[in-house]
């Protein structure tokens, strides 16, 4: 009865040569997919968490005003005002908007948004003079930057 | 003259070279999300402009101190009570849809006081358009038509907020950022549920749906049931102008 006699197959080793392209398209989708932090944070921002979250689809209509106590202990423990790549005080605020609203083009100067990336432990107090100079430069309209949360009950 | 062979190049370490620049790019980029709570600060106020008087029963006063508590309606809430606090104060006499009419409390000072809603009713609208179109205030019209395209979409009649039925909060300049925000979540989160409810009763479909769907496919007939929704429940979250308050503390 020896007559069906169990084949042996050897088997091959499987190709990586393809190994290379997928790592590649993972490291493609990667670069396309995060966002390139612009610019250096200068003070400490631990944003506070919310439900009521809403994303800004047109990333380049954000304009960030970066508010905590300094990175560089150097600077004190009081929370500042970041704008751009330096430090600010608020009567800059105006001449700011001013400016980045004129990096837009034309027709979506009135669309510009300011995100607002506030330490959560800061004092409503800076915040508020903030607030006043952006209503006084007509920039009305402002993200509170959050992480973002489940609703509670 | 010798001929080499051209020999292959061996790829094997090709992959090894990709992870490598693959982690490389996963550590050192920073994943920026732009995302958070969206406000429309007001118009800045003209110094001449004089104050309104409004109703007691139609504002929803909500304060926070330098101790991060909640003062609303003169009592003191923890955070996880204001967003109901807030729907009760929303939905107030009942908007004639969902939630029925409900009497308002008036005994004593110490009961919160509601804002009356007052019925729209479409043959009253059908009239006031009428005469707004007769005077040429195609404006006060198109408002009009807003209110009976709802109607329509609704069903039957409804009863709106009066105009000066508002959220208004105001802050110490002591209080932290987190409660501030949180006050704005949840004041927010009050409005979006109460516009889901009626959204999923009436449209079988949840508000934030609808807003989504319409930003992508910009169909009107979802703009006529969004903006029903917000007929019913506007958004009025107003932030006082802020002032010393350490002078009302003590």
């Amino acid at each position: 009865m020896g007559k069906f006699k169990k084949k042996k197959r050897e088997m091959g080793a499987i190709s990586t040569a393809s190994l290379p392209d997928i790592v590649f398209m993972l490291l493609f989708f990667f670069m396309v997919a995060t966002v390139l932090r612009t610019e250096e944070e200068m003070v400490r921002v631990i944003r506070p968490e919310a439900s009521e979250i809403y994303k800004i689809e047109k990333k380049h209509l954000i304009r960030y005003i970066n508010i905590g106590p300094p990175q560089d202990k150097r600077y004190g423990t009081e929370p500042v005002i970041q704008l751009n790549d330096q430090f600010a005080d608020v009567a800059q605020i105006r001449d700011w908007v001013e400016n980045e609203r004129l990096t837009l083009a034309e027709a979506e100067q009135t669309k510009m948004w300011v995100s607002m990336k506030v330490d959560q432990d800061t004092k409503m107090g800076v915040v508020t003079d903030v607030k006043q100079e952006l209503r006084k430069a007509s920039a009305l309209k402002v993200l509170y930057s959050a992480n973002s949360r489940e609703r509670t009950n | 003259m010798a001929r080499r062979e051209l020999q292959e190049i061996n790829a094997g370490s090709m992959a090894d070279i990709a992870f490598l620049l693959l982690i490389f790019w996963l550590v050192t980029t920073t994943i920026d999300s732009d995302e958070g709570v969206k406000r429309q600060l007001p118009p800045p106020v003209p110094p001449d402009m004089e104050q309104q008087e409004v109703k007691d029963g139609d504002v929803y006063n909500v304060r926070t101190n330098f101790r991060d508590e909640l003062l609303v309606e003169k009592e003191v809430l923890s955070i996880d009570q204001l967003k109901d606090g807030a729907k009760d104060f929303l939905i107030a006499t009942g908007t004639g849809l969902l939630h029925p009419e409900r009497p308002n409390v008036t005994l004593g000072d110490d009961n919160m006081k509601y804002p009356e809603r007052q019925w729209v009713r479409k043959a009253e609208l059908i009239a006031l358009e009428q005469s707004y179109l007769a005077a040429g205030q195609e404006k006060a019209a198109e408002r009009i038509r807003e209110k009976l395209t709802a109607i329509e979409l609704f069903g039957s009649d409804y009863r709106e907020l009066p105009g000066s039925a508002l959220i208004s909060l105001q802050t110490d300049r002591s209080t932290s950022y987190d409660l501030y925000l949180q006050v704005q979540n949840e004041l927010e989160a009050a409005v979006n549920e109460l516009r889901d409810e009626l959204s999923l009763a009436k449209f079988n479909e949840s508000y934030a749906s609808l807003e989504e769907r319409y930003s992508r496919t910009k169909e009107e007939s979802l703009l006529d049931k969004i903006k029903a929704i917000r007929l019913v429940y506007p958004q009025r979250i107003s932030e006082a102008e802020p002032r010393d308050a350490s002078q009302g503390y003590y």
